[in-house]
C-alpha cells in the first residue's frame, strides 16, 4: 500500500532533520582529517580530491596511514577498499526501496551512500512502509544535505589550519585516536568484539611481514572469526 | 611520504572502487538475495580491518621511533573506553587526545 498523495517536500525536510545531528560528528571529524592529511604531506588539491571523490572518512584515514608507511599501492587500495566493503551491504539493503529509480538518480544516490545517510534512511523506510519512491528519494537527499557539504568544507578548514598547529600537539597520534573513536561504537555485539580482537592479535603478530600484508591476513581471519562467532552464539541461543 | 603519482593513483583508485561498492547492488546486481554466509562476513569487514591497522600504530608509535610509550597507550585506552561505552566518536577523540596532552604535560 503506497501513499496516494506523495509529499516529497515534507519528506526532504524530515530527512534533513534526521541528518542534522550528524553535523556534530562530521565537522570535527572532517577538520581532523584535513589536519592529519595535511600533516602527512598531502597537498590541498590532493586531500580535497580525496575527500570529495571518496567521502568515506575511515577508508581515507586507512589509505593515509598506509601511504605514510610507504606500503605498496595495491596494498593501500585493497585495505582501504576492504574498510568500505560494508557499503555493499548498504547498497543491497536499499535495492527494495530505490531499485525503480532512474539510473542518473541511482548514480548520485550511490555517491552519497555513507554510513549516516544509510542509517537514518533505512530506519525511516522500515518505520514508514507506505512512502512513495519520490518521498524516499527526497528523504535520502534531505538527510545528505546537512552532512556532505559540511564534510567538504570542514576538511578544507582543517587542511588550512593544519599548518598552523605546532608539533607539541602530537598530531601524529590523532590518526590512531581517530580510528579508535570510529571503531569503538562499531563493537555492537560479542561477534564484533571477537572480530576486533582477532584483528588486533594477528596484526601485532604479523607486523614483521613487509608491505603491511600482515594486516590483510589479520583482516581475513578476523572476518571469518566474527562470522563464526555469530553462528556459534546464535546456535547457543537457540538451544538455551 | 610516497611520490606524487602514487598518491594520485590511490585517490583515484579509492574513489572508483568505493563508488563501485556503493553502486554494486543498487545499480548493477539489483534485487537478488545474497547468500547468508556472504552477508555474515560483510558485516565484519570494517571491524576486521580497522583494529588491526590501529594496533601497531599504538604499540609501536612512529613519533617515538617505534618505542612503546605509556602515555600513548593510556590515551588510546581512554579513547577506546569512551568510544565503546558511550558510542561517542567525538567524545573518544577529545578524551584520547586530552589524556595524551595531560600526561605529556605532567611528564614535563
Amino acid at each position: 500500500m503506497t501513499n496516494q498523495n506523495p509529499n516529497p517536500r515534507a519528506a526532504y525536510w524530515s530527512g534533513f532533520r534526521a541528518g542534522a545531528p550528524f553535523i556534530l560528528v562530521v565537522i570535527p571529524f572532517a577538520l581532523l582529517f584535513g589536519v592529519v592529511a595535511q600533516e602527512a604531506g598531502l597537498s590541498i588539491a590532493q586531500l580535497m580530491s580525496m575527500t570529495v571523490l571518496v567521502i568515506a572518512g575511515a577508508a581515507q584515514l586507512t589509505a593515509l596511514a598506509l601511504l605514510t608507511e610507504n606500503a605498496p599501492t595495491a596494498i593501500v587500495l585493497i585495505t582501504a577498499l576492504a574498510v568500505n566493503l560494508r557499503m555493499a551491504m548498504y547498497s543491497a539493503a536499499l535495492v527494495p526501496h530505490f531499485g525503480k529509480a532512474k539510473l542518473s538518480t541511482k548514480l548520485w544516490l550511490s555517491y552519497f551512500l555513507v554510513d549516516q545517510t544509510f542509517a537514518v534512511s533505512i530506519q525511516k523506510f522500515e518505520d514508514t512502509p507506505d512512502m512513495a519512491l519520490s518521498e524516499k528519494l527526497a528523504f535520502f537527499f534531505g538527510a545528505m544535505s546537512p552532512v556532505a557539504p559540511l564534510w567538504y568544507a570542514a576538511t578544507l578548514v582543517g587542511a588550512l589550519l593544519g599548518s598552523q598547529i605546532p608539533p607539541a600537539f602530537s598530531l601524529d597520534f590523532a590518526v590512531p585516536i581517530c580510528f579508535i573513536a570510529i571503531t569503538g561504537p562499531m563493537l555492537r555485539t560479542p561477534a564484533h568484539i571477537v572480530a576486533a580482537l582477532v584483528s588486533v592479535i594477528v596484526a601485532l603478530m604479523l607486523a614483521w611481514i613487509p608491505y603491511s600484508m600482515g594486516l590483510l591476513v589479520a583482516a581475513v581471519l578476523a572476518m571469518i572469526a566474527g562470522a563464526q562467532a555469530e553462528v556459534f552464539l546464535a546456535r547457543r541461543k537457540r538451544h538455551a | 611520504m610516497p611520490d606524487q603519482s602514487t598518491i594520485w593513483i590511490v585517490i583515484v583508485g579509492l574513489a572508483i572502487g568505493t563508488f563501485l561498492i556503493r553502486f554494486s547492488f543498487i545499480g548493477l546486481i539489483g534485487d537478488r538475495d545474497l547468500p547468508e554466509w556472504v552477508l555474515r562476513h560483510l558485516r565484519y569487514t570494517a571491524v576486521a580491518v580497522l583494529p588491526g591497522l590501529i594496533a601497531p600504530l599504538i604499540v609501536w608509535p612512529a613519533a617515538t621511533g617505534g618505542q612503546m610509550d605509556a602515555t600513548r597507550m593510556a590515551a588510546a585506552l581512554v579513547a577506546f573506553v569512551i568510544g565503546m561505552w558511550w558510542k561517542s566518536v567525538i567524545g573518544a577523540v577529545f578524551g584520547g587526545m586530552g589524556t595524551l596532552y595531560l600526561l605529556q604535560y605532567l611528564a614535563g
